[in-house]
């Protein structure tokens, strides 16, 4: 071999006319609009654009060029490479994008297929609707009571102004743990967590007492030996009973919208005084003509049975160690699932306490 | 109470203006709640008339029946005057009699719509009416055959029988036993009229004058006035035991809820609701020697109306006489002195007795009756000589005879109750605007009588209101008659509240948590019975075989309340899986009870707050309450689709609810291989928060599944769930985070199959130092490349320096020296 002009061939480097390249651009760029995919534009770049591809075999020679044409041809190759890799790029380009969007298209799934392997997990009702309850109370400042379920007799009862001759202790009947002269119950209402927390706290009390509670009743669509109520008990200075009312017809809107008030009819507890069975405006019919006298919610009444309230019998807050000439009180308590019956339309109360999955599933994990 | 408005209206004027409708809605805002209002007879039509019966054919049929044709003599009723054909198949009957006749046309309750047919070979225009077609009761042996004299042919039956009538039922609170009486109705009702602007004059029936006692009545020996403060008794000679119960009478008790029997009984029983004075009679040549009012001596006994012989005890309060106990006192009478077909000599005891001693004996006997119902909750000591007078009046008038003229009295009714009361309280209390007038007025309508003494009213409560004994049952009385409708509506202005505890916002958490895993809570009854825990397998000396028994179970074979919740979970698993369900994971959080300590609660006294001790003590009698938490996993938990195959539940899922429910509380638990009931022996973990015990998980036992009904592989699991809430993290402190590079090793280590994968971590773990970040068990493999007996163990560890780059070798040598504790700790040896 030679220096560099060895190879010098005067046919070829008279090749380097402008027609001649501008037909090997006009050459490659049809070669490079023709690949349909990546693979053939590679093949087209090797051939056109490669390292032996004309144009690249024409740069190499422009050296041997005598001066004076040196700048011509290397101007004149110089464009037309880069006329022949912009080509290159575009159609790179455009390759990838089809080739992007042909996998996008066999990668489609049926986006309608079931996906869940698992199923839902619920929380039960009466404990969300407890929740939903404390909520409403624990936003006006009050908070959340507790007591135990298996209670002294002293404070189901005797504390509750229910003296042991007391004929009201025949209206609930009352599990006792064994033997009776023990003197332990199963509380009969969520009332002796109201004992407790007016021994344990001073004034001013606002608390609210979701909790279980057991009587003898047989197991049927309306009764249970076991539910839920919840009790509020409010002792302050001043406290009225128009503060009940505004209390429970607080309690009524949050529980079932707005325009459902309450209504008190006097009644007989042993632990308020006065006291009052509080009826819920039925939240159906509103209590209005005509949808009233044809309502199975409330059977044409207007008004549906809710739960007890008064005012803290002055004797309670005695036994309780709260001084009546200071403080008033009042107390309601309801029943948790009896509310939710309503609200929900449940019909038959054993679906509470049956454990049926179907039941809690239905309410998802909040009220 | 039932109160026939009829009947209502004698005490009471109530003007044509207030409806019953209207008249029930306002007794029930003054608290006389309605039950149901009946409007009686509604479903029958006339022409219902009174019959003389002129001729009866007997026929014999067929059939084998005798029928009697008969002609009845209906006045004008039937339109023409002529006698009425009818058949009827009674036989009580003669001519002669006055009968109820229903006329084609008419209609008895039924509906039985009355036309001329034939029957028997006859027209038979007509009816001649039971008690029970009437609706006047169950007697259906015959037809009604009316006194005679009574009425005159051609009359209509429906205001001579009361078959039409409203009959308002009342629920009546223990503190309202005025109330049982159409007396105490009464009285309300004139209030309840007033409620509407209607003026309603009440005329008190017990206002009546009676003689003078004089001790020559029936001889009485009271020997416990305090259990007895009143005992009258009158006297009535001749009465004619067969004498009929007037129709109006029988259908007045009738339709106040009670049986007629016979004209005496029906007369004690009327003035008993009439005035709520329970009365007794004894048929007096029945008696021995004076009444006496004594306790029972243990041993004695009695056989009551009821036919039941009780044995008695010194709890109990009598009446005897020479014979021995001849009444239970306030609750019913003995079989020996009742009145009977054959009583000529009627002894009247109208009695007060104490509220508690009656409710006890009432408790005691489990006899609950008319009489005891009235005098537990309080009945008007006042009355009983215008109560044993009235009877005495209705025996003679309806049962001829004469009045005795003895009227023995012992005791006296005690003076009436005086409550002083500040004259502004009413409003204070109920947030309404009532006057001091409004007070005075509303304490006098109820029967108060009030004077004013400075700024404190002084009220005398009236007799028959033994309930109101302090001035907070005098606001409800003024309160009532006010409206409870007028109570306004105002918010309590609480101060600012702390929101949720604690406890509470944590147990919402763990609920939370569970049902995003997938789980379903559900809530069981406590009950349990010892075939539960066997069915659990759990040993004879297991701690929870100790149970809390009830005294008074609602099923004998589950008669205490349950310390484990699994028994409940269990059950529910087996029902939702019975009902086509494919699977099932249920979670409950409840308290369980255990027993402790003494378990006798003292009772205190109601005058005084306990003292700290006091409630101590009282805490200290309780069984402990522990809250637990139980997860039950059954079934299919992941189920078969186009993805694949579905997956068992099993001991992982319960172990990773609880996981899942202790990194919710930001508690650290550790599983422990251990053993106990009702846990697959190999297959049961303990769970630890540090070193403390806090529940155990793992697959059931096959027998307890088989016992259950439940899969195999189901698994279950039970924490303390207070105990966990306890140790819940309370305030996280905030990670401090390297954004150095990390730096990962993988060592495989072979250790023996017994050998605890937390065990081995916890070594690599202690051994690594503190460049450790985390370490993960990736995999475990057994076969032909290990020996037999062993396994390897693969963990993924990873490095990484708070401050820095980790040097060439830093976690290469962290590496070695966690093997190397585990080596030294599980022997075990890493695999290259």
């Amino acid at each position: 071999m030679s220096g560099p002009n060895s190879e010098y061939d005067p046919v070829q480097v008279s090749g380097l006319s402008a027609e001649e390249v501008a037909d090997l651009v006009e050459l490659a760029k049809a070669a490079i609009g023709a690949a349909t995919d990546l693979d053939e534009l590679k093949a087209a770049r090797l051939a056109h654009a490669g390292d032996r591809s004309p144009l690249a075999l024409a740069n190499r020679e422009i050296g041997a060029l005598p001066p004076q044409a040196r700048k011509d041809a290397g101007q004149r190759l110089g464009q037309a490479r880069a006329q022949v890799a912009q080509a290159l790029s575009v159609r790179q380009a455009t390759l990838e994008m089809e080739q992007e969007e042909r996998i996008l298209a066999e990668e489609r799934v049926d986006m309608t297929l079931p996906v869940q392997r698992s199923s839902y997990g619920s929380r039960h009702p009466v404990t969300t609707g407890s929740e939903l309850i404390a909520d409403v109370f624990i936003a006006m400042g009050w908070e959340v009571a507790e007591g135990p379920v298996v209670e002294a007799e002293w404070l189901n009862f005797d504390a509750l102004n229910l003296g042991p001759d007391h004929p009201a202790r025949t209206m609930q009947d009352t599990f006792w743990v064994d033997p009776v002269e023990h003197a332990i119950v199963l509380r009969t209402h969520t009332s002796p967590v109201q004992a407790r927390t007016m021994l344990t706290r001073t004034p001013p009390i606002y608390v609210v007492c979701p909790g279980r509670v057991f009587r003898t009743d047989e197991y049927d669509a309306t009764h249970s030996p076991m539910f839920h109520q919840v009790e509020g008990l409010v002792v302050d200075r001043g406290i009225t009973m128009a503060h009940l009312k505004g209390s429970l017809d607080h309690f009524a809107t949050a529980m079932f919208g707005a325009g459902i008030d309450t209504r008190f009819r006097p009644s007989y507890f042993p632990f308020t005084e006065p006291s009052a069975e509080v009826d819920l405006r039925c939240f159906v019919c509103r209590g209005e003509e005509p949808a009233v006298a044809t309502c199975r919610t409330c059977r044409g009444e207007g008004w549906i049975e809710w739960g007890g309230c008064g005012v803290v019998n002055p004797r309670v807050l005695v036994a309780c160690g709260v001084d009546p000439e200071i403080y008033t009180g009042f107390a309601f308590g309801m029943g948790i699932d009896r509310t939710l019956m309503f609200r929900h339309g449940i019909a038959d109360l054993r679906d509470l306490f049956d454990g049926d999955i179907r039941f809690s599933a239905a309410f998802g994990s909040e009220l | 109470m039932r109160v026939p408005l009829s009947w209502l209206r004698e005490y009471v004027e109530l003007p044509d203006a207030i409806s019953a409708e209207q008249l029930a809605a306002e007794l029930t805002a003054l608290g006389l709640k309605l039950e149901a209002l009946e409007h009686v007879g509604s479903d029958m039509r006339g022409p219902l008339v009174v019959g003389r019966v002129l001729t009866v054919q007997p026929e014999a049929q067929s059939n084998g029946k005798t029928i009697n044709w008969c002609t009845v003599d209906v006045a004008d009723a039937n339109g023409s005057g002529e006698p009425q054909g009818i058949v009827c198949g009674a036989h009580n009957f003669a001519p002669g009699d006055l009968v109820v006749v229903v006329l084609p046309g008419g209609a008895l309750p039924g509906p039985v719509e009355i036309s001329e047919r034939k029957t028997y070979g006859h027209v038979s225009a007509g009816m001649i009416c039971s008690a029970r077609e009437l609706g006047l009761g169950d007697d259906h042996t015959g037809i009604i055959v009316l006194p005679p004299d009574s009425a005159a042919p051609g009359d209509d039956a429906f205001a001579l029988l009361g078959l039409r009538d409203v009959v308002i039922e009342f629920e009546i609170n223990p503190d309202r036993a005025y109330a049982l009486s159409l007396r105490g109705v009464a009285r309300e009702a004139s209030l309840a009229a007033a409620r509407r602007g209607l003026v309603a004059a009440f005329t008190d029936p017990a206002a009546r004058a009676t003689p003078t006692p004089n001790d020559a009545g029936y001889p009485v020996a009271v020997e416990d006035s305090a259990s007895c403060p009143v005992f009258v008794t009158r006297g009535v000679s001749g009465f004619d035991a067969g004498a009929p119960t007037p129709p109006w009478l029988a259908r007045r008790i009738q339709l106040a809820g009670m049986r007629p029997i016979s004209l005496a009984v029906d007369i004690t029983n009327y003035v008993m609701l009439e005035l709520g004075q329970p009365i007794h009679g004894y048929d007096a040549d029945t008696l021995l020697g004076p009444l006496r009012v004594r306790r029972a001596a243990a041993g004695e006994r009695l056989t009551t109306l009821d036919g039941v012989e009780r044995d008695l005890g010194p709890d109990d309060l009598l009446i005897a006489d020479d014979s021995g106990p001849i009444g239970l006192a306030g609750v019913m009478g003995g079989a020996t002195t009742e009145l009977s077909a054959t009583t000529t000599r009627i002894v009247i005891e109208a009695a007060h007795f104490d509220p508690a001693t009656i409710f006890r004996g009432q408790r005691r006997h489990k006899l609950p009756s008319e009489a005891s119902r009235r005098f537990e909750r309080g009945v008007d000591p006042t009355i009983p000589e215008a109560a044993a007078d009235r009877v005495a009046e209705l025996l003679v008038r309806y049962g001829g005879g004469t009045v005795e003229p003895g009227v023995t009295k012992v005791g006296a009714a005690a003076g009436r109750r005086t409550v002083s009361m500040a004259a502004d309280l009413p409003g204070r209390v109920t947030g309404m605007e009532i006057s001091v007038a409004t007070t005075l007025a509303n304490l006098r309508a109820v029967g108060c009588e009030v004077e004013a003494a400075g700024s404190a009213l002084s009220v005398t409560v009236p007799p028959w209101r033994p309930d109101i004994d302090a001035p907070f049952d005098l606001v409800e009385e003024v309160a009532r008659i006010v409206g409870y409708e007028q109570v306004p509506s105002v918010l309590p202005p609480a101060p600012p509240g702390n929101g949720l505890s604690r406890s509470g916002r944590l147990r919402r958490r763990v609920g939370r948590t569970l049902a995003a895993e997938g789980l379903v809570e559900v809530i069981s009854f406590p009950f349990i019975g010892s075939a539960a825990l066997d069915a659990l397998g759990l040993p004879d000396d297991d701690s929870r075989r100790a149970l809390v028994r009830l005294a008074n179970p609602l099923s004998s074979e589950e008669p205490a309340l349950t310390s484990t919740l699994l028994p409940g979970l269990l059950r529910a698993a087996a029902r939702n899986l019975g009902r086509g369900a494919s699977g099932v994971a249920l979670f409950e959080s409840a308290t369980v009870t255990l027993p402790r300590g003494s378990g006798a609660a003292p009772i205190y006294g109601v005058d005084r707050r306990p003292t700290a001790t006091e409630l101590a003590a009282l805490d200290a009698a309780l069984p402990d309450q522990p809250e637990h938490l139980g997860v039950v996993v059954a079934g299919e938990r992941e189920r078969s689709g186009w993805w694949g195959p579905g997956r068992t539940g099993d001991w992982t899922d319960v172990l990773a609810a609880i996981q899942a429910v202790a990194r919710a509380l930001g508690v650290d638990i550790r599983a422990h291989g251990a053993q106990r009931a009702p846990w697959h022996p190999g297959r049961c973990a303990e769970l630890r928060a540090g070193d403390r015990v806090i529940g155990h998980a793992g697959e059931l036992h096959p027998a307890v599944c088989a016992a259950h009904g439940l899969p195999a592989r189901a698994a279950a699991a039970e924490v303390h769930l207070g105990a966990l809430l306890g140790l819940a993290a309370d305030i996280v402190p905030g990670p401090t985070l390297s954004a150095f590079p990390v730096a990962k090793e993988d060592v495989a280590l072979v250790v023996d199959e017994s050998v605890a994968a937390a065990d081995v971590e916890a070594a690599l773990r202690a051994g690594a130092g503190e460049l450790l970040e985390s370490i993960a068990l990736f995999d475990i493999y057994t076969g032909d490349q290990l020996p037999v007996g062993k396994k390897s163990l693969a963990f993924a560890l990873r490095f990484r320096a708070a401050d820095r780059t980790l040097a060439e070798g830093e976690a290469g040598h962290a590496r070695d020296a966690a093997v190397a504790a585990a080596a030294a700790s599980c022997g075990a040896v890493q695999r290259r």
